[in-house]
């Protein structure tokens, strides 16, 4: 299906189903992400923190800019089109200004694009860029070539006109673990995962700013469609072995006092028992999304929303272990 | 509302039809008229918070949409049926308590963004409708379910799970059944779904269900029955192709 005939489509439905309430069409607004200094050379572009929804145009991850000779480097870039093209504008705009660097950076175009994860709201904004120049573990390119069609028509589903123009690039450069320097910016890349099947994470050696996607939230419940909750726990280990400075969270607030980590290990470990002994209660899976939310994540955004799309990620498989066979 | 009264009450004079049309629908939806006429022919239809639906505040798989309803604050209730106004087959469960309370959790596929109601008819022939819109990705009635993708449905086929809780207000009874659920609306693969469950206690009947292909692939239901039902439990199901399952508590 095109773009056009997508969208259309999409209208044609949205009129159909609520019978002359004003949702029958309706028009994205502009992206304007807003960059805030983390360290020299590195800049922190906030998510909403909020679910994906038409009011936030998918803006809902953080990315990060960080400058270089080359260009600067982007670390995820959003949901569309429209926002990997802002981003990229912003981050210009950015690193044109650098005073330590401006006599040799003009705000050249992105050099490299690191894509953390498979996710839309971190992977779909590749498509404002040249995918030579967009870099995944293999892992996550084998992720978005099998799951990101699908991921797509969801994204066009809900955000319709923010999606515009926006088509699925599969990124070009493999990524391996290791050292990686660019432009004369040192980083090391890790290879873990748990939120996914291939999580990314970064560290910028000269800042030590850990770079951590959606291995982590603050005060932002963990999203887990595609998680591995032990696995997840033990990259958590992991991260906490690397020795960092500040930590840009895949959603939430930057973690300036080092409780990020364990803030989202406190929620899995949370939600993964009180999972399995709402399972061993027999409480089925609306019952399970209604349970009360301990008081110490109170200041999480999205806490429910998460925990009940977390009932429909793990409850069936939970319950099928619990569960005894009784047709003897 | 009053004028709505006088009007329909006027068009039955006309017809000289002596039924109670369908009130108007407060989700606005296109199929209301066409679904509550073929669903409750000429019974009385009322909106009715009494009874209660609880689903998640997103349909984050539209494979598997969990709903439990509620309707223990209507009295003598005999049937409950659950109305997804905008699915291709649109009533997914047809549930007659029985001396089990008027209440039910499950799980169903939603094919589009659609009103999903929950009727329930007390002694009295009346129904008690409530609903509200979900909204719904694609697919869940026209594709594959994930056993089918797998390739492993067969051998899984007819895998029963369960157990029973003892609570002072009732012997909750929680059961699962290993099935594909096929809609007939995927290409090549005909209608395969579970039909009929059949509930008794110490040979009593209990409760009894009629399903159809748009319950969720491996269906999973949740039942209140009487408090303290320590007899054995026995669920008696069969599918369209004739095969019968059974499992058995304690």
């Amino acid at each position: 299906m095109t773009l056009w005939s997508r969208r259309h489509a999409l209208g044609a439905l949205g009129a159909a189903a609520l019978c002359g309430t004003a949702r029958a069409e309706r028009f994205a607004g502009h992206y304007q992400p807003q960059a805030e200094l983390l360290a020299d050379g590195v800049w922190v572009v906030r998510g909403s923190d909020a679910p994906i929804g038409f009011d936030n145009g998918g803006a809902i991850a953080n990315s990060v800019i960080l400058a270089s000779e080359a260009g600067p480097i982007l670390f995820d870039c959003g949901p569309s089109q429209r926002y990997g093209a802002a981003l990229s504008a912003l981050a210009r705009r950015l690193t044109g200004k650098t005073p330590a660097l401006a006599r040799r950076l003009t705000g050249k175009a992105p050099a490299l694009v690191l894509i953390s994860h498979l996710h839309p709201d971190h992977a779909l904004g590749a498509s404002a860029f040249d995918p030579a120049l967009v870099g995944a573990l293999p892992g996550t390119i084998a992720d978005i070539e099998r799951d990101g069609p699908g991921m797509s028509d969801a994204m066009f589903r809900m955000l319709a006109d923010w999606m515009r123009d926006t088509r699925l690039v599969l990124p070009g450069r493999r990524l391996a673990p290791g050292a990686l320097t660019i432009g004369g910016r040192r980083l090391t890349l890790y290879a873990m995962r748990g939120h996914s099947a291939c999580d990314l994470v970064v560290k910028d050696e000269q800042s030590g700013v850990l770079l951590a996607g959606d291995l982590v939230f603050h005060d932002r419940a963990p999203a887990t469609p595609h998680a591995n909750l032990a696995q997840w726990r033990a990259s958590l280990d992991q991260l906490s072995a690397i020795p960092h400075g500040l930590l840009v969270p895949g959603h939430g607030p930057v973690d300036r006092d080092g409780s990020a980590i364990a803030q989202t290990r406190d929620w899995l470990t949370w939600l993964d028992g009180a999972l399995h002994q709402a399972a061993a209660q027999g409480l089925d899976m609306t019952e399970a999304g209604d349970m009360p939310i301990p008081a110490r994540f109170a200041a999480m955004a999205a806490a429910r929303y998460e925990l009940q799309r977390s009932v429909s990620h793990f409850y069936p498989a939970i319950e099928a272990a619990l569960l005894p066979r009784i047709d003897g | 509302m009053r004028g709505w009264k006088t009007g329909s009450a006027l068009i039955a004079l006309l017809a000289g039809v002596a039924h109670a049309a369908t009130p108007p629908d407060p989700l606005h939806s296109p199929m209301w008229d066409m679904q509550a006429e073929r669903l409750f022919g000429h019974d009385t239809v009322t909106f009715d918070p009494r009874v209660r639906m609880s689903v998640p505040m997103l349909a984050e798989n539209q494979h598997v949409f969990p709903l439990t309803l509620d309707a223990r604050a209507l009295p003598h209730v005999r049937r409950i049926v659950v109305l997804v106004d905008l699915d291709p087959i649109p009533v997914p469960i047809d549930f007659a308590p029985g001396k089990a309370a008027p209440w039910l959790a499950l799980r169903i596929k939603l094919d589009q963004r659609t009103p999903v109601r929950v009727a329930a008819q007390t002694d009295d022939g009346v129904w008690h409708v409530t609903g509200v819109w979900v909204d719904a990705a694609g697919g869940g009635c026209s594709a594959p379910p994930a056993s089918r993708a797998r390739g492993d449905w067969a051998d899984h086929l007819g895998e029963v799970r369960g157990a029973v809780w003892h609570t002072a207000e009732a012997t909750r009874l929680r059961f699962s059944l290993r099935h594909p659920m096929d809609t007939g609306l995927v290409d090549n693969i005909p209608a395969y779904n579970l039909e009929t469950v059949r509930i008794t206690a110490g040979g009593e009947d209990i409760a009894r269900l009629t399903v159809s292909g748009s319950v969720s692939e491996d269906p999973a239901f949740t039942l209140l029955l009487p408090a303290n039902e320590m007899r054995p439990i026995a669920i008696a199901m069969r599918d369209s192709n004739g095969r019968e399952f059974s499992g058995r508590l304690p």
